[in-house]
């Protein structure tokens, strides 16, 4: 018979390891998805989520129960996800004069006529992707979360540990600088 | 060239985004991987332990050395001989050779 979470959880606590064992195999994908939300390559991809992984085991004791597994852990995941932007913001400062020529045919149709220039083109995730690099990590947390995740503040707030305030604060801040890169873009671009 | 309107761009960059389905792929066998990592640490962890318990038992040793060295070299010699250590310990061991030498 299969066993609860719950169950899994008090063996895991009394000793017995090899009950974590169906916990991270149910809940991998959804750090895998969220891990690749900030990460691009593979290998910093598999290493958040062993992070992650790892804080879970070492902290399942901090597990109360009251709210669902998968909540605590996606709150760990995201902070883990949180810590790895700090540590690693390399493409903040390039200019972007490295845009591929379908990213820059997309802009000029854009320019051109903004209703031609499909949300859905390969061209506008890869050029939304690359701005995204640029925010600080602040600023592409409360991005990602708030208007590409539709989560609301007070998610938010419960996902980062972050006051209410301090999210709302940080979301504005965050669109400001999603349009000053937007702003450099356009005019290392066209002027 | 036509000036970019940044709100309508960044409203539909946004969009873009949103698109996007993350990839859920878990890399083959990954939960082994997982559990072999905990059982790694779980190992360095008890050996960690122990060399931590060593090394405190190492640090008390030398601070309780210094210790007694402080206080053997700061702790003035004593002026009378005959609280000296040494021949202390001298006349007990020849105590019984005395006793014969004084015996009638």
């Amino acid at each position: 018979m299969e066993r609860s979470e719950a169950e899994l959880i008090a063996a895991v606590l009394k000793g017995d390891r090899a009950s974590f064992e169906p916990l991270v195999a149910k809940y991998s994908p959804r750090v895998f998805a969220t891990a690749r939300r900030y990460a691009r390559r593979e290998s910093e991809i598999e290493d958040i989520v062993q992070e992650v992984w790892l804080k879970a085991f070492d902290k399942l004791a901090s597990f109360r129960g009251e709210a669902p597994f998968e909540h605590w852990l996606m709150r760990m995941a995201v902070r883990t996800c949180y810590d790895f932007l700090r540590g690693h913001q390399r493409n903040r400062e390039s200019a972007f004069s490295e845009i591929s020529e379908p990213e820059e045919d997309w802009l000029e149709r854009f320019v051109a006529d903004p209703s031609s220039a499909a949300e859905d083109a390969d061209a506008a995730k890869l050029l939304i992707n690359r701005i995204l690099e640029k925010l600080s990590p602040e600023a592409r947390l409360v991005i990602q979360l708030l208007e590409i995740e539709d989560r609301s503040v007070k998610e938010i707030a419960e996902l980062t540990g972050w006051s209410v305030p301090l999210v709302k604060v940080r979301a504005f801040r965050a669109r400001g600088e999603m349009r000053k890169i937007l702003a450099r873009m356009a005019k290392d671009k066209y002027l | 060239m036509e000036r970019m309107n940044i709100a309508e761009l960044q409203q539909k960059l946004t969009a873009a985004a949103r698109l996007q389905k993350p990839d859920d792929r878990v890399p083959y066998a990954f939960e082994k991987r997982i559990m072999a990592l905990i059982a790694e640490r779980a190992e360095v962890s008890r050996h960690l332990l122990w060399a931590r318990g060593l090394w405190r038992g190492a640090v008390s040793c030398v601070a309780l050395a210094a210790v007694c060295g402080a206080v053997s070299f700061f702790t003035p010699a004593a002026r009378d001989n005959s609280n000296d250590l040494s021949q202390d310990f001298e006349n007990t061991l020849l105590a019984s050779v005395d006793q014969a030498d004084t015996a009638p």
